[in-house]
């Protein structure tokens, strides 16, 4: 641990002594961006690299959370993930993954250029990497606006209303009492059904989520949706599983795997907004020539939190886009 | 601290140098993107093949490689204090134990919780309530 | 402005004229301040009052239990209670008490820098505290809340109180204001030691913050994600925790168990660091096993990760994980008692100062004790399944958050008082009130350990008439400590107002705080310290001409002019 974090100030050496009481003076007067309370420019550097190394940390643990959510969601019903993954669009997720790549890479190639201290070229990656956070909300845009529209969306929405009434009823007292058991429904013929339903029923695999709605779990009812289901209103536990489509092609709890879905990318599109007020206030700066090869430092960590947002992605796409 | 003994004061940017931190070659910067790019495809055209379970561990093996390279070359942690590698090495590392145990318990009651399966289900409740009424499940109706 | 001379103590002037509370004048100096001094008087006074409030609601509780059935609130009010008591005095006062606030002012001076890395991030995080807590007042105007503090699911995103989202913001904003004070500790313990001051150089409480800091960076973020998922759950009816659309409940356990096990961690750490300095300083002797506390403290950070799950043994955990925590959860008992026999050490042939720190120090070894032995009991599978639940572990918890955490805190706060505030409060009231608190609060928690092996369940609002005698005590007992915290109170004001002016050095400390003024000066030190061992008391005299200690150098072999500073480490 020692050595780790020897202290910068020790490099002065022969000024280190006490009983020198200039020294801070003179290390402040050579560089105006310094703070008082940092001896050297080294010291504020690192200091500034630490915390944000732990804020990425911090990052890294509340998405964690949510990393952990999906494998215990999928962990349960991997039949629900590798059914529903189909109704995103490899197409349009890979590109987006590109574009976020191609958006780092402009990222550190601003980083560099700040530490040479070319202005120009400086503002220039800056613009092109806000360009690529734009065209990725924009290209989630499409993504999620298909989706809704085609009500492949999260909780009570995902379900067709309950259109006969003891079909609800009968839920209810299953889902809240256990005892005594509902007069004898007769089990449906059907109910034998291999449990994990066939997939092979799916569209193509490589299918674009843009295809015609109708391939979507609310295509075979297109009936409009009661908004009101959507609103805590509805007392939660009305509509349960039971409630799920009359589709024999698919898996009970469709709608947990877009729970989990707009949650995590939902986040990282936050992330992504943020990173684009995070960049424009970089530009505003970087316009102005507030940054030297001496001092950079908002770059270089504007830059880490950029490259946290693609690596969160770089996991995100192939957990949900790409599961066989 | 080695690699930052060039950077105390005094050495301005007279020879291209940052006074702090550790400049990273364009050319590294595009080559680290490309090969980003290169198993971004990889990863797509790996979905296609059906290896069974382990098509998810390559998706991750994948991932992790891909984000590997982002947090050395792009994040500079190569060059960077050894510290911040910890930092980030042992946040990852509580994620995973977190995952780990989440999992393990999961794993633990999964065929009882799973709804998707009728006959498991029934199965635990002959085992554990003898008598219970029947498991149904209208979904599959 | 006198500094401190460091081969020669009598340049040490009685409190200089120009100190951190009179370098900027006006209301508008105080809330735009950087100075880490201000930020943590500030959340002090807004720890202190959060306290109130919370201590408050325990009494109205308490009262209400007085009888079974109804006493004078009815169960939903009481519902009402005992959750603001717990949100309040675990969100706002517990978790924010010793690092921000004690710690905040504390730890540049015993690191000997300026500041800490971030000022202005210290001071955003002080707002984000505002913000929180009036979120969560907030939720009082809208209806309340009555999850409990645990906030479990899926009571809680079907419960129809009004105040829930508010509060839950409420602690999403306080997480993310105690993350931002551990960041900001952890890179000034590592950037800005100066000269000197290594790793093993620096006083155990800022090992133990060190320790509560990689707590606070690590397991903040989950709960601030679980409360989100919990607002969009109950907002936009996800189902991720809700059974009834093939969500899991225990999930939403799993996480905040991920946090609030090592949470409570964040509380009791830094208590130990405090109880560590109280100590060493008031005993007038060397730490005992100075390593084995600091790494005791970084195993504590680290095992806290590991047990979370003794929260759920009844919860439909697996056996598989009960056992696993269980076992886990046994293990941390050992660097506990690491530092409990230390201290004791440490005391052992010390010359004692028996003085209200030093009462508050003992009180903590006898009730972390007790605390930390009845943890045992909870942590085995079998009696856990008889005592979850049940006012046995409230007795349990509140001798370690309360009887342990906030008893070190109030202890901290009169070994620090002469130096935040520059006066010397009232010794022997100060005994007093220590005496009538630790009396209290073993009436009240004493008897709720019997009430819980008895089978009295928490949280409830009715009991059987046969537990009346325990309720009784337990209540005459939250009297008593009441008006020991309300003494305490009066005498600390009355000591800004007439109390003697403070020496630099009332306790005969070593560490650098005590080597600069009281109140310390606006950047704390104009020269930078020389850093000895902290702990080496062999070289503090008593000074009657400043009415206080001197660190005299030229006892010190080690500081001699000129001597090498290596580092030991
Ligand atoms: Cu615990």
């Amino acid at each position: 641990m020692t050595q780790i974090s020897a202290q910068p100030s020790d490099q002065h050496g022969a000024h280190g002594s006490h009983g020198h009481g200039g020294h801070d003076d003179h290390g402040h007067s050579q560089y105006p961006f310094l703070a008082h309370h940092f001896a050297t420019p080294a010291q504020q550097f690192d200091s500034g690299k630490l915390g944000m190394w732990l804020f990425l940390a911090t990052e890294v643990l509340f998405f964690g959370a949510l990393f952990v959510a999906y494998a215990v969601l999928r962990a349960r019903s991997p039949e629900v993930f590798s059914f529903a993954s189909h109704y995103l669009d490899t197409m349009l997720g890979g590109l987006n993954t590109c574009v976020l790549i191609l958006s780092s890479l402009t990222m550190a190639l601003g980083v560099y250029f700040a530490q040479r201290g070319k202005k120009t070229a400086l503002v220039v990656c800056l613009w092109l990497t806000m360009a690529g956070a734009a065209g990725f909300l924009v290209i989630k845009y499409f993504e999620y606006e298909h989706k809704i529209h085609a009500n492949l969306v999260w909780g009570p929405r995902f379900y067709i209303p309950p259109a006969d009434a003891a079909g609800s009823e009968e839920a209810i007292l299953l889902s809240k009492a256990p005892e005594p058991p509902p007069a004898a429904v007769p089990v449906p013929a059907s109910a034998a059904a291999p449990a994990v339903p066939m997939i092979g029923a799916l569209p193509a695999a490589d299918a674009s989520a843009i295809a015609p709605a109708s391939v979507g779990p609310s295509g075979l009812k297109m009936a409009a949706v009661d908004p009101a289901l959507a609103t805590p209103s509805v007392p939660p536990g009305t509509e349960s599983e039971s409630l799920h489509l009359e589709d024999a092609s698919m898996p009970p709890g469709v709608h947990q795997f877009f729970a989990i879905y707009y949650a995590m990318t939902g986040l990282h599109g936050v992330h992504v907004v943020v990173g684009m007020i995070v960049i424009g206030w970089l530009i505003i700066r970087a316009s102005r020539g507030e940054f030297t090869s001496n001092y950079y430092t908002p770059v270089d960590l504007g830059g880490l939190y950029w490259h946290i947002v693609d690596l969160v992605w770089i996991f995100l796409f192939p957990l949900f886009y790409l599961i066989h | 601290m080695a690699h930052n003994a060039h950077t105390t004061a005094g050495h301005g940017s007279h020879d291209g140098h940052p006074l702090v931190g550790h400049l990273v070659p364009i050319s590294t910067l595009v080559s680290t993107a490309l090969a980003l790019l290169v198993l971004t495809v990889i990863t797509v055209a790996v979905r296609y093949i059906d290896v069974g379970e382990f098509n998810i561990w390559i998706a991750i093996g994948i991932a992790v490689v891909k984000a590997t390279l982002v947090a050395l070359f792009f994040m500079h942690l190569r060059w960077d204090r050894p510290f911040n590698l910890l930092v980030f090495v042992g946040c990852i590392a509580f994620v995973v134990l977190m995952m780990v145990f989440c999992i393990m318990d999961t794993s633990q009651y999964r065929k009882d919780m799973y709804t998707g399966n009728p006959s498991a289900a029934q199965e635990t409740l002959e085992k554990y309530a003898p008598g219970a009424p029947v498991a149904r499940f209208k979904s599959n109706g | 402005m006198t500094t401190i001379g460091i081969r020669d103590p009598h340049t040490l002037a009685p409190a200089a004229e120009d100190n951190y509370i009179t370098h900027t004048k006006g209301f508008l100096s105080w809330i735009v301040t950087l100075d880490h001094k201000r930020i943590g008087v500030m959340y002090m006074v807004a720890v202190l009052l959060s306290f109130l409030l919370g201590g408050i609601f325990a009494l109205l509780l308490r009262t209400e239990l007085l009888t079974p059935g109804r006493t004078f609130v009815d169960a939903d009010t009481y519902n009402q209670f005992f959750t603001l008591h717990g949100a309040i005095m675990v969100f706002l006062v517990i978790i924010p008490s010793i690092p921000a606030a004690l710690g905040n002012f504390v730890l540049p001076i015993m690191l000997g820098a300026k500041d800490v890395a971030f000022p202005r991030l210290n001071l955003f995080s002080f707002y984000l505290w505002l913000l929180g807590a009036g979120c969560t007042l907030l939720s009082l105007a809208m209806g309340g809340f009555d999850t409990g503090w645990t906030f479990y699911t899926p009571y809680s995103t079907t419960t129809t109180t009004g105040g829930v989202i508010p509060v839950i913001v409420g602690v999403f904003i306080l997480g993310f204001s105690s993350i931002f004070t551990g960041m900001n500790f952890i890179v000034t313990i590592h950037a800005l030691r100066p000269k000197g001051m290594t790793w093993f150089r620096m006083p155990l409480f800022l090992w133990a913050l060190y320790s509560t800091a990689i707590i606070q960076v690590l397991a903040t973020p989950v709960l601030a994600i679980t409360l989100g998922l919990l607002v969009v759950e109950r907002v936009l009816n996800v189902g991720i925790f809700n059974p009834s659309m093939g969500g899991d409940p225990v999930l939403y356990q799993h996480f905040f168990w991920f946090y609030s096990h090592p949470a409570v961690y964040i509380m009791i750490v830094p208590a130990m660091g405090i109880v560590s300095e109280l100590i060493a300083v008031h005993a007038h002797r060397h730490i005992f096993g100075y390593r084995f506390i600091a790494f005791s403290s970084i195993a504590i950070a680290m095992f806290s990760f590991l047990v979370w799950g003794h929260h759920m043994f009844t919860s439909g955990q697996s056996a598989l994980m009960n056992t696993i925590f269980s076992a886990i959860s046994f293990s941390v008992a050992i660097p506990s008692a690491v530092k409990v026999f230390n201290w004791l050490a440490t005391l052992y042939k010390g010359s004692i100062s028996l003085n209200t720190p030093m009462l508050y120090a003992l009180s903590f070894l006898v009730l972390f004790t007790i605390g930390g032995l009845t943890g045992l009991h909870l942590a085995t599978l079998s009696t856990d399944v008889h005592l979850h639940d049940t006012y046995f572990v409230v007795a349990h918890f509140h001798y370690v958050m309360m009887g342990s955490a906030l008893i070190a805190m109030i202890g901290g706060l009169h070994h620090w008082w002469p130096k935040m505030t520059g006066r010397m409060y009232n010794e022997k009231l100060g005994m007093i009130a220590c005496t009538i608190v630790f009396i209290g609060f073993n009436l009240t928690f004493f008897t709720q350990f019997m009430l819980g092996s008895h089978g009295m369940p928490r949280r409830y609002y009715d009991y059987q008439p046969e537990f009346q005698i325990y309720h009784v005590i337990s209540t005459i007992g939250s009297y008593i400590m009441a008006f020991g915290f309300l003494m305490t109170a009066g005498y600390l004001i009355q000591s800004l107002i007439s109390g003697a002016k403070a020496p630099a050095n009332p306790w005969g400390g070593r560490s650098l705080e005590w080597q600069c003024a009281s109140p310390p000066p606006h950047d704390n030190f104009k020269e930078q310290p020389r850093v000895g061992d902290c702990y080496d008391f062999s070289i503090v005299r008593w000074d009657e001409s400043q009415k206080g200690y001197v660190v005299d150098r030229s006892l010190d072999p080690e500081l001699d002019e000129g001597a090498p500073q290596t580092a030991k480490a």
